[in-house]
């Protein structure tokens, strides 16, 4: 009998449980109450937010493959297809930071390489809490070694990405990844149990006890006993991963595949399930086929486990001989452990008994999707009614305090870690907007980019979904790259909240309808609720990841100043806005107001404008405006060059002096050519309707701003460039006592 | 001339060399499996970067067990041009026909990153189309680069001329700032005393392309092809130095891109 107590434990509702009896026509048996409780939970089954995601835009011209596969694919020309999504793994990467991380990427490679793409990128988007505190830089030194160990062993380049600070995210870092994948167009693989009779194969790692309930774990909050569920964390093995690929693709080449899902969240349950009720069939399986990494095992471990670097493959029975000596070869396991049967429901024998008799379509799509209430939370009248404190004297040394932000400051110290050439492909490095990937033989290249700024979507939901949007698209810009398409991950609070219930509408109709204005798909994704420690939620937190397509990758240009003498070109137009800036947080501590304005339609001229004077090589240097605005974007121009080079700007708008320096305003660029070409951009900018002007010049060893003919920032460039380069380094540095 | 790029499990700049071989400089080039004991006729034989084995006992240590070593030691023993990169140094020192060890980096991080080197030697089949003192810009990608050496051992390197580069700044000059890993003697490559075995922590498969940022690795690659050629004695002297433009064709592997 089920009781209340075994429920609760597997997160389950009464009015829930009365559904699955009335769905299998009778009690469940322990094991298939814990199928219902991982495919039912929000981690898999999104109940929460189905009813929402059903407003993002799926169609697109570059589109081959929306939502409900594994990952997103598109189109990108001459048989090439780019195959990507992005996946949090948030909770165990705050339980034990290095597993929690490097199975995080683990989980996302094999949804790349699951339908026949190898992976070519690995982009990811880090928060934590403040790093002046001990625990804080525990975590993000266990989660950067995580995503280093994982990815470089197994050699996919972690090309991108960010890395943002906030109290918020202190009992709850964030942890997206997303991986970039391509493949031939015409050898894509879905997760499909085609084929009554058809051999089930499992492949890969063997089955141990590790993260029994990992997904049940990620759809609820964090309380006292966290520590207790360390044993929910699974542990990775990047050398066993990078075979599995080898192996998987060389299976793939020799069409030996019908079908096959990775075994990521609720392991054998969702891959069984999943393929069976994609394909219309069923599936039988014997339990003790499955290859075990320690004795005794039961049907509920074994059907529940989170084993990392396991494969589910559909094959025909005359392909099984030859794909097992290809697994063989990779020393890897393969093993027969059932059949695709015709009855729609997946069956399960354990020591010669029947243990798992259940309708697949019951457990895949029949989870219920709850429309939870929403209510505006009590909190956004106080934060957005603000007044703008006085303005402090002396903005030269706001600047460099700004620079020194781990917000703001570079990001080297990270990046590092991770191998970021291999398959050497990667022509644009990190730190850059975005990043970009040369595709061998061809003119043409990939942009990638991740964006999002949570302090936005705290003040204004929806307004910082529409503007994570945009800056995705802006960073892609600067590369001279087209958006083609869109993975989004949504880290929310506990959803049961109407108040965070509020946020996530909001914020994913931002998305929604700044996705439609930019006419990019969105592909999939993830959803991440409950991230709560002891009742307090981290910032609503939508993270963009989207895919530009370049036309000729020799035009890209540098994120930095390339030398002395090239003239500097604003475009768009500096306003007011200091709402929600990184300036009001860093030296008032106020989160306070209402985040930049956005108008999209000017947002897609200045891109427009940024990409045609790109294609047409007048660019040297494109960086976007964003955190710590307008000095800060010329700070990090002359920071990321190939050698640091200082600059001059004269600026007469009539603002106040720091919301001109540091305000957040939207729909900016900095250009930077030499100066017979900053004529034709200009020329272009007329003709675009997009407001530009030059602004200044690049040399020297300063870094000067003047405004209405007073100086207002004046800088050595090494001064600047320490502050900028040692923040976060010094955190690290280990204290000689 | 023909070179062979050995694949072990858990190599992953096999594909990277593979392409800089054959689509960049132009050389026949073919992969050669582990568990296999045949070099299947190569004038070379390139051990790649990666993790082979996973790397979690030392880096290295596994690989110089696997069959196809053996096959390497006695292609060496008898003069046989053997070129290790990263990965492929590690394996090397383990399998003893590099001396040394190395050691973890200082910092104790993964470090990846462009560095610099001083070619020291030239008169190598590795270094020749340089010339002595000579910066190179190369990336490095590595966990345990940090070389170590007893101070004997060091000396004796020294007097043989066995270290070909040196980690330096990019005007050529030594010091701790540019040695990043910590490397005994800033030792980022080394060759065996008969000069037909070199190992060297830095990429210089990442550093053929100008796309790439850098084109500096393609001079350890032409000494190795000048080397070949005159050793066979259908030197055409510096005609093949320039290597095929960057080009044009995906290689032809399975899913790689």
């Amino acid at each position: 009998m089920i009781d209340a107590k075994t429920l609760a434990d597997h997160n389950l509702t009464r009015e829930e449980y009365e559904l699955i009896v009335k769905l299998i026509g009778r009690e469940p048996n322990l094991t298939e109450l814990g199928i219902f409780s991982v495919m039912w939970s929000e981690h898999c089954g999104y109940k929460s937010s189905r009813v929402h995601l059903k407003k993002f835009p799926t169609r697109g011209k570059y589109l081959i493959q929306g939502p409900g596969e594994n990952a997103g694919v598109m189109d990108i020309g001459d048989g090439l297809a780019v195959v990507f999504k992005i996946e949090s793994h948030n909770h165990p990467s705050y339980i034990e930071p290095y597993q929690g991380a490097a199975t995080g990427v683990g989980g996302i490679l094999r949804d790349i390489f699951t339908m026949g793409a190898r992976p070519v990128a690995v982009l990811d988007s880090l928060r934590f809490g403040p790093l002046d505190q001990p625990e804080n830089r525990s975590i993000m030194d266990g989660v950067v070694s995580g995503i280093s160990g994982y990815g470089n062993s197994f050699g996919v380049p972690t090309v991108g990405g960010e890395v943002y600070f906030n109290e918020c995210y202190a009992q709850n870092p964030l942890v997206n990844v997303c991986c970039v994948g391509l493949a031939r167009k015409d050898k894509l693989f879905l997760a499909r149990a085609r084929g009554v009779g058809n051999a089930v194969i499992y492949v890969g790692a063997r089955t141990g006890r590790d993260g029994i309930h990992g997904a049940t774990m990620a759809s609820a909050e964090f309380g006292e006993e966290t520590e207790h569920k360390r044993p929910n964390v699974q542990v990775g093995d990047p050398f066993k991963e990078k075979l599995l690929l080898e192996a998987c693709l060389e299976a793939m080449a020799r069409d030996l595949i019908v079908g096959i899902q990775d075994m990521g969240a609720a392991g054998l349950t969702c891959s069984t399930t999943e393929m069976a009720a994609k394909a219309g069939t069923g599936m039988e399986i014997n339990l003790d086929l499955v290859p075990q990494r320690e004795a005794g095992m039961n049907p509920y471990e074994i059907m529940l486990s989170e084993s990392q670097e396991r494969m589910l493959i559909v094959a025909e029975p005359d392909k099984v001989e030859e794909l097992k000596k290809i697994f063989t070869k990779w020393d890897l396991e393969a093993v027969v452990i059932g059949k695709v049967t015709d009855d729609e429901r997946l069956k399960a024998y354990f020591h010669g008994q029947l243990v798992i008799d259940i309708p697949v379509k019951a457990v895949v799509d029949l989870c219920p999707a709850y429309r939870r209430p929403a209510r505006t939370p009590a909190f956004l009248r106080k934060v957005t009614r603000f007044r703008l404190p006085e303005m402090p004297s002396d903005l030269n040394q706001v600047f460099l305090q700004l620079l020194a932000s781990p917000n703001i400051s570079d990001k080297e110290w990270v990046f590092r870690q991770y191998d970021h050439m291999v398959q050497v492909n990667t022509m644009v490095l990190p730190g850059a907007d975005a990043a970009v990937l040369r595709l061998k033989g061809l003119k043409k290249g990939l942009a990638m980019t991740l964006d999002g700024n949570s302090l936005y979507t705290y003040l204004n939901p929806r307004r910082g979904g529409q503007i994570a949007v945009a800056e995705a698209c802006r960073n892609l810009a600067c590369a001279g790259a087209t958006p083609i398409g869109v993975t989004n991950c949504l880290n929310f609070g506990n959803p049961e909240k109407p108040e965070i219930m509020w946020q996530f509408k909001q914020a994913v109709e931002g998305i929604a309808e700044a996705c439609r204005r930019f006419e990019i798909p969105v592909t999939g994704g993830n959803v991440s609720f409950y991230n709560e420690t002891e009742g307090k939620a981290i910032y609503p937190t939508p993270v963009l990841g989207i895919i530009g397509l370049v036309e000729d990758t020799s035009l890209v240009p540098s994120a930095g100043f390339r030398g002395a003498g090239d003239v500097i070109i604003l475009l768009g137009e500096n306003k007011e806005e200091l709402g929600g800036s990184e300036y009001l947080r860093l030296v008032f501590s106020e989160e306070k107001g209402q985040p930049p304005a956005l108008n999209i339609e000017k947002e897609k001229r200045v891109q427009a404008c940024c990409r045609q004077a790109i294609r047409s090589g007048l660019v040297r240097t494109a960086h976007d405006l964003s955190e710590g605005g307008l000095a800060v974007a010329l700070a990090e121009c002359s920071f990321k060059g190939p050698r640091p080079i200082g600059f001059q700007v004269k600026l007469d708008d009539r603002l106040r002096t720091d919301a001109l320096l540091f305000g957040e305003s939207q729909s900016r660029i900095i250009l930077a050519a030499r100066k017979e070409k900053a004529r034709k951009i200009l020329a272009l900018a007329k003709k675009m309707k997009v407001k530009a002007r030059i602004i200044g010049r690049t040399g020297g060893r300063k870094m000067v701003i003047w405004h209405r003919k007073k100086k207002v920032v004046d800088q050595p460039l090494e001064l600047g460039y320490r502050a900028w380069k040692n923040s976060i380094p010094d955190y690290f540095k280990v204290k000689k006592t | 001339m023909k070179f062979g790029v050995v694949v072990f499990p858990g190599s992953n700049c096999d594909y990277d060399t593979f392409h800089a071989l054959q689509n960049v400089m132009g050389q026949e080039t073919v992969f050669l499996w582990h568990k296999d004991h045949d070099l299947r006729g190569v004038d070379c034989v390139v051990l790649p970067g990666g993790f082979s084995y996973g790397d979690y006992l030392r880096s290295g240590a596994i690989a110089r067990f696997s069959p196809i070593m053996r096959e390497v030691k006695k292609f060496a023993d008898s003069g046989g041009l053997v070129l290790g990169i990263c990965n492929g140094f590690q394996i090397l020192l383990e399998a003893g026909l590099l001396p040394g060890a190395m050691l973890r980096n200082k910092n104790l991080k993964f470090l990846c990153q462009h560095v610099h080197i001083r070619i020291e030697n030239n008169r190598t089949a590795f270094s020749s189309a340089g010339h002595r003192g000579q910066v190179l810009r190369i990336p490095i990608a590595h966990f345990d680069g940090n070389y170590y050496a007893p101070p004997d051992l060091l000396s004796e390197l020294e007097k043989n001329k066995q270290v070909v580069f040196r980690y330096c700044d990019e005007k050529g000059k030594l010091s701790e700032e540019a040695n990043v890993n910590g490397s005994a003697h800033s030792i980022a490559g080394l060759i065996n005393r008969q000069g037909n075995v070199l190992g060297m922590m830095p990429h210089p498969e990442r550093a053929s392309e100008k796309i790439l940022g850098s084109e500096d690795g393609k001079i350890i690659f032409s000494s190795m092809i000048d080397y070949l050629e005159k050793k066979r004695g259908t030197g055409k002297k510096k005609a093949t130095r320039a290597a095929r433009p960057a080009v044009t064709p995906l290689p032809p592997l399975i899913g790689t891109f």
